[in-house]
């Protein structure tokens, strides 16, 4: 105790040296998201710069603050005055915004997204609170609090805002007072099959075993999912302050993070902080003078969907193909290594600071009865302001795509959610609340958080089609239901793309589904037809439309379609022309250019190109020879 | 590689079978793939059959067991990508250097890999190009980034700078 009082004394003294100096701060997101806009190329201009300008500062390396589609974000404090955030920052404007704020104390109010001061400074300077933005207004961060404040790599920050506190806290409940605490939170697994937590703790704790584990699930595999790899990224003590807590609550002595490759800074990060507890004393033998041990270690997943089920997990961690195993037992009760095994989400280990160091009563405040608590989503697709975004549970679809996503530029078609095992939910469904029953009785799931807005430009067959390709490739073929389900499943969306499709097959797609639903062995191969049962729900008429019309609407399915340019639309700039790499459109400057179909690939990139929304997909112009009749 | 290497790679591993991927990660990321040679000595260090090693590593799509291609082209298939058109990267991929997913140009220069999911679904679509991640790509854009590849033999170290390598900005909604 006295140990720990002494670090985080340090730790504030460090912080405040930052806060208080005199001394102008600059914080740039250098998380995946921010350098794949860029962010590092930024960072060099900014070092560049004050090095010009023979001006020390401290630079702050942050995680991602929500709003991807503003990076690279790069924000200015200068002593006495609060934070500004600039967003898309090249770093000539990164030069620009610094030598005019350094030499002239000029701070570019038109250049600025917003600001973390109070409302004086906004009467001041016209710059808007950064969390009045439309995007971050109706969001709640208690997850990813630290997120965008802190330099991830340096436990001294997390330590100052108020981290292992939630752990200390703990450490005065005892275990089961742990356990009481995370029931009266009403927390659910946030790895999306919504499980309370308290529950899984229980079983846990009560199993025998001479060893226990806990096992935090960092393989977000979901493609169009990145919310764990963002909270490792920017505040991976958090997660592991999480696993710490759990550790102790159940009696556990080894925690693995199970952390996919493909997240390189992650892996890099967790590694970082794990040494850094250990030289703090928050792990190894008798931490702090409890008398409890606990180590963690990072495994890193080697690129296989379905390790994201536990069994499968476990599997993998043990050295073997990551395949499930029927359940039960449960990995609670016999889990690595035939020990009790206690998995939870890298969400659901982020939150549990929060939890113990406020209260669960507190935390249950947000969301709704029975769905308690905030959790993150990432909001992409066709969505104008994509990032990744924190919201209360019970929040509706129209807040979550409209509010905080700024809806759609091409009319809004449909909500994707819970990854490729989730579905396809149409604009009849924005009113529903995002909680765990009502995906469920939508046919979706709530899943891990990944959103995907779709507008008119996606085809929903080409949908499925594209989930059951993953689903196909990803299943690990233990089991045949979800091996051969899956297989006759993408073959038939395959020949409904191609423009082959009879009534019959959709008799097939709803047998098959079936069929897998109720016999496939483990929670994959279970909701791998949601994609294609959701889109069926709703969107029926568009596989009608490709079935009986022969065409795809959206102009995706190629052979269902061909590209027409609209005379009146067109103003002949020859953009078209240009990209066009089949030399399939011709015409002359400043007159309506013409498609010669027979050439063209349907590679859409005339269509990508034209402003003038002069280039529409229409229905192959030829009857198909095929004729069928039933 | 030979035994002592892999020794020296392995020296806080537990010889078990659960550090066995551990240690295929290892090996690959210090030679590129995973050698026959490689996998003899690793079933002898841990005790497990080389039939075993195959079993496992081949169930995971990151080991490879060929030499890998001097640059990393990767062509993103998430959602969020799919969506934004990188199923037209692929193609464009294909078109360019007749390259399907696993594949290396004849010289050794590109080594083409479609990926699920790189996590940077905010700015689909993206390619990975020798651990660079390149955000909103078009065809346009990765036709470039090819020629420079297939012109210089390795792409200049610049990451995405330009203004129009940025992210677009939308216009907000009325």
């Amino acid at each position: 105790m006295q140990r720990f009082n002494q670090i985080k004394q340090n730790a504030l003294k460090n912080w405040k040296t930052i806060t208080n100096s005199s001394l102008p701060v600059i914080y740039i997101g250098t998380a995946s998201c921010g350098r794949a806009a860029g962010a590092l190329k930024t960072l060099e201009a900014i070092q560049g710069t004050l090095q010009e300008l023979n001006q020390p500062a401290y630079i702050l390396q942050v995680g991602c603050i929500g709003p991807c589609y503003l990076e690279p974000l790069m924000d200015i404090q200068l002593p006495g005055k609060p934070r500004i955030s600039y967003s898309k920052v090249t770093p000539e404007k990164a030069h620009k915004i610094l030598q005019a704020a350094l030499v002239g104390d000029d701070l570019s109010p038109s250049l600025a997204v917003g600001h973390f001061g109070d409302k004086e400074f906004t009467k001041e300077t016209g710059i808007p609170p950064f969390f009045d933005l439309a995007m971050l207004k109706p969001q709640v961060r208690i997850i990813l609090r630290n997120c965008g404040f802190i330099d991830p790599e340096n436990l001294d920050h997390y330590l100052a805002h108020d981290g292992y506190a939630g752990f200390m806290n703990a450490l005065e409940k005892g275990p089961t007072g742990v356990i009481e605490e995370v029931k009266e939170s009403g927390l659910r697994g946030r790895g999306g099959a919504g499980f309370p937590t308290y529950k899984k703790w229980e079983i846990c704790r009560n199993a025998e075993g001479e060893d226990k584990y806990v096992i935090c699930n960092a393989d977000e595999g979901d493609p169009g999912a990145f919310m764990n790899r963002s909270l490792i990224e920017g505040d991976p003590h958090a997660v592991l302050e999480g696993m710490l807590i759990a550790g102790y609550a159940i009696g556990a002595n080894h925690g693995y993070v199970y952390v996919r490759a493909e997240y390189p800074l992650a892996v890099l990060r967790l590694g970082k902080a794990i040494q850094q507890m250990r030289q703090a004393g928050l792990l190894g033998i008798d931490i702090l003078g409890s008398g409890f041990n606990f180590d963690i270690n990072v495994k890193e997943g080697a690129g296989a969907f379905v390790c994201g089920e536990e069994t499968a997990m476990i599997a993998s961690l043990e050295g073997e193909r990551g395949m499930p195993r029927p359940r039960p037992p449960f990995p609670a009760e016999k889990g690595l290594n035939g020990m009790p095994t206690l998995i939870n989400n890298t969400e659901t280990f982020g939150i549990l600071p929060n939890v113990l160091r406020k209260g669960g009563k507190w935390f249950s405040q947000f969301g709704t009865k029975g769905n308690s608590g905030t959790k993150t989503f990432s909001l992409v697709g066709k969505a104008r302001h994509t990032g990744l975004i924190e919201v209360p549970l019970g929040m509706t679809l129209r807040q979550i795509v409209f509010d905080i996503g700024g809806g759609t530029i091409k009319p809004f078609k449909a909500v994707q959610t819970g990854g490729p095992l989730g579905g396809c939910l149409s604009a009849t469904h924005l009113d529903t609340p995002v909680d765990y029953e009502n995906m469920r009785a939508s046919g979706s799931i709530m899943g891990s958080g990944g959103l995907i807005v779709l507008d008119e430009s996606t085809c929903i067959v080409d949908l499925a089609r594209y989930f059951l390709t993953f689903s196909e490739c990803e299943s690990c073929g233990k089991c045949t239901p979800c091996r051969i389900g899956s297989r006759i499943l993408l073959e038939t969306l395959e020949k409904i793309a191609r423009g082959e499709g009879v009534d019959e097959d959709l008799d097939v797609l709803y047998r098959v589904a079936d069929t897998m639903q109720r016999t496939a062995l483990c929670g994959a191969g279970q909701t791998a037809p949601n994609p294609v049962l959701t889109t069926l729900k709703y969107f029926m008429n568009e596989y009608q439309t490709h079935i009986h019309g022969r065409y795809c609407p959206a102009g995706v399915c190629t052979e269902l379609f061909e590209y027409r340019i609209i005379p009146e639309k067109c103003p002949g700039c020859g953009r078209c022309a240009q990209v066009c790499s089949s030399d399939a459109i011709y015409g002359k400057k400043k007159e309506p250019y013409s498609i010669d179909t027979e050439k063209c690939i349907r590679c859409r990139s005339c269509y990508e190109v034209c402003k003038f929304d002069a280039i529409v997909p229409v229905p192959v112009s030829q009857p198909m020879k095929v004729e069928v009749t039933l | 590689m030979e035994r002592s290497d892999i020794i020296q790679l392995s020296k806080d591993l537990v010889y078990e079978k659960g550090s066995l991927i551990p240690l295929l990660q290892r090996v690959q990321q210090t030679e590129g793939y995973i050698s026959e040679e490689s996998i003899r000595e690793i079933a002898r260090l841990l005790k497990i059959s080389e039939n075993h090693i195959y079993g496992v590593a081949s169930f995971y799509s990151q080991f490879r067991f060929q030499k890998p291609g001097k640059n990393k082209l990767k062509v993103c298939l998430g959602t969020a990508c799919h969506v934004q058109g990188g199923q037209l990267l692929a193609q464009e991929v294909e078109k360019q250097l007749g390259l399907h997913s696993g594949e290396t140009t004849p010289d050794g220069n590109i080594e083409y890999e479609e990926v699920m999911c790189l996590g940077c679904c905010a700015q689909a679509a993206v390619v990975e190009i020798n651990g660079l991640i390149y955000s909103k790509m078009t065809s346009e854009k990765l036709i470039k980034k090819i020629n420079e590849l297939t012109s210089h033999s390795e792409i200049s170290a610049s990451l995405p700078v330009s203004e129009e390598e940025l992210p677009q900005i939308v216009e907000e909604s009325a």
